[in-house]
């Protein structure tokens, strides 16, 4: 509003605004618009994983299901085919939750007494190895895969969920190290001094004083370490040499994009979903905290 | 997440006196064997072996036989290499521009005071959530010509209508980057969001007393505020594009023919397809002198200015 229209009016104090002023009609539209563009992915994929294949070819993607059935997730989780082998994602959803598991834990443990380490009991060098790890996290991955090829194969692990575990635990070190190192910087030093009066040496303070303390903290790394490893597919399909033991991503998309036979379309959307379904569950049950914890991890993606 | 707190080295080390300087603070150095080994071993160590082996003759396995430079040489006289790099010059470019612009925009809407706020941003960053392979395949699967948004808009009774970005070399990369925005501006939006939500409230209220009105507010007094916020983005967007790989094998697997091809995925079949290590190493090289020059001046802006915080 012009400064000469706000003093012909008088000093009345604030207008209470109007709801649907015309500024207003403009910045909802936009922003139903936009979201109604967001959305319409992950509505495509529930709608056809819901069609029978007459029905897509029949009709558009938008349409919502004439007759519902839910024979593609089935079909896509129990006998879906990549190659020879035709019993579905489960096999690879399983592969995937083996590989999660053992990555996060291990992740989020050494992150957080590195992160200790790095804030509390500094040595000479600390640093130095602390700033080569952040400055790894920005060399593209290729430049660090063959390499690391041969170090599994000569500790026998190429090929091995083992292995592919501990390249996930690697790369996503840096990321982890930097928020347990941050979030340990801010506590008070005093606590600290205390507990070393007092005769704690390095372990003992870890768990008896810091660890209770850094719930907020493991979560956000939890959040960035689940979506991460779960949606990896580089790692997967360059450390894994048997397709039974491809994580889950790897198979959807040699199911997906296999050559040979039909495409099945709702085979392939509910295929697509059920591999997202991990991810989904954590964004929208961890709310907040995901913003937070990819926020923060961003640079790891 | 590049200001970091160090606080004053008052280590415990200095209080204990062990004989020898090594036991020194041994459990510390113990706990940190993991990262050490990380930072040197596969980082450190990882990439200096790439970079020397990228200037031998490696084929199936690597081998040290020096062949200077012939490895760029031929990198840069195949055309698949050109081509990838000019993919991933034009999706890069559109990619950063597409991410600030829409990115900024939707945090500047959603900082107006919207009602229903938390439900607008979950639906713009749900898609970063998922994987590269699934936004992949869904979009694979929109753009689809004959079942998907191009057969809808015919049915509509247009046509003519013409969208197939996937099987049109030209245009292809446009198809990538439809779903690259889809998936990676929510998360640019919620860190301006985070930026905008810093911005003084008073200087709204300056720039309104001046009568100056929103959208110039905006350009010529928030976004200039802002310049951190935009280069934490700026960096962040460009080191994902240079790693874009996941979403070209799930949506076009860098087809039609050669056209969709990225430098990620020439270095992964010179490796562990076409077994011609030697042109993987000196691709996976180039990619790491890219991210270098991308690094460098971010590095010189953060750390080399005067100020610093």
């Amino acid at each position: 509003m012009p400064l000469g229209k706000q003093l012909a009016e008088g000093p009345r104090g604030k207008k209470p605004k109007k709801r649907f002023s015309r500024g207003n009609i403009i910045v909802y539209g936009t922003l139903f618009v936009v979201a109604l563009y967001y959305a319409l992915p992950l509505y495509v994929m529930i709608v056809t994983s819901l069609k029978g294949m007459p029905e897509i070819r029949m009709g558009n993607i938008f349409a919502p299901p004439l007759e519902i059935t839910f024979e593609p997730w089935v079909k896509a989780w129990k006998e879906a085919c990549t190659g020879i082998n035709c019993d579905g994602l489960s096999r690879g959803f399983w592969n995937s939750v083996r590989i999660l598991i053992p990555s996060v834990i291990l992740s989020v443990a050494i992150a957080s007494v590195n992160g200790y380490a790095l804030s509390m009991w500094k040595f000479r060098g600390s640093e130095v190895f602390f700033t080569i790890l952040m400055i790894g996290a920005f060399i593209p991955y290729q430049v660090m895969l063959y390499p690391i090829v041969i170090l599994l194969r000569e500790a026998g692990l190429y090929g091995s969920l083992t292995g592919l575990v501990l390249v996930h635990v690697a790369f996503g070190m840096p990321i982890n190290t930097l928020l347990f190192r941050n979030y340990f910087a801010s506590i008070p030093e005093e606590l600290f001094k205390a507990a070393r009066v007092d005769g704690a040496g390095f372990w003992a303070i870890f768990f008896k004083i810091i660890l209770p303390m850094s719930l907020p903290i493991c979560v956000v790394a939890f959040i960035i370490q689940v979506t991460g490893i779960w949606n990896d597919f580089l790692f997967g399909v360059t450390y894994i040499s048997s397709p039974d033991r491809y994580p889950m991503t790897v198979q959807l998309n040699n199911i997906v994009n296999s050559v040979q036979g039909v495409k099945e379309y709702n085979v392939n959307m509910a295929a697509t979903l059920l591999t997202g379904l991990v991810p989904l569950v954590i964004y929208f049950a961890s709310g907040k905290l995901f913003v937070r914890g990819i926020a923060a991890g961003a640079v790891k993606g | 997440m590049t200001t970091t707190d160090i606080r004053p080295d008052t280590g415990p080390e200095k209080a204990v006196r062990r004989p020898s300087r090594l036991l020194r603070n041994l459990s510390s150095k113990v706990a940190m064997v993991p990262l050490i080994f990380t930072a040197l071993v596969i980082f450190l160590g990882g990439t200096i072996w790439t970079v020397v082996y990228s200037f031998t003759k490696s084929g199936l396995l690597p081998r040290l036989s020096w062949a200077g430079l012939d490895q760029y040489e031929r990198l840069w006289s195949s055309r698949k290499w050109i081509v990838s790099i000019e993919n991933l010059a034009i999706y890069g470019v559109f990619s950063l521009i597409g991410t600030l612009v829409i990115g900024f925009i939707l945090a500047a809407l959603l900082d107006r005071k919207i009602r229903g706020e938390a439900v607008f941003r979950s639906i713009f960053l749900y898609p970063f959530a998922l994987s590269f392979i699934v936004t992949g395949l869904v979009w694979q699967w929109i753009l689809n010509p004959e079942l998907g948004l191009q057969s809808v808009v015919r049915d509509l009774g247009w046509q003519s209508f013409t969208f197939d970005p996937l099987n049109n070399p030209n245009i292809v990369m446009f198809g990538l980057l439809i779903a690259g925005l889809w998936q990676g501006t929510g998360l640019i939006m919620c860190i301006m969001l985070a930026g905008l939500r810093g911005i003084d409230e008073d200087i709204w209220k300056a720039a309104r007393v001046d009568g100056i009105g929103t959208v110039k507010t905006y350009i010529r007094i928030v976004i200039p505020m802002m310049r951190p916020v935009f280069v934490t983005s700026l960096v962040l967007i460009a080191a994902g594009i240079v790693k874009l790989y996941d979403l070209v094998v799930a949506q076009t697997s860098g087809g039609p023919g050669i056209s969709s091809e990225v430098p990620a995925k020439y270095v992964m079949t010179a490796m562990f397809g076409g077994q011609n290590l030697g042109q993987g190493f000196a691709a996976s090289s180039m990619m790491l002198l890219m991210v270098v020059i991308i690094l460098i001046p971010w590095a010189y802006l953060e750390f080399g200015g005067k100020k610093h915080g």
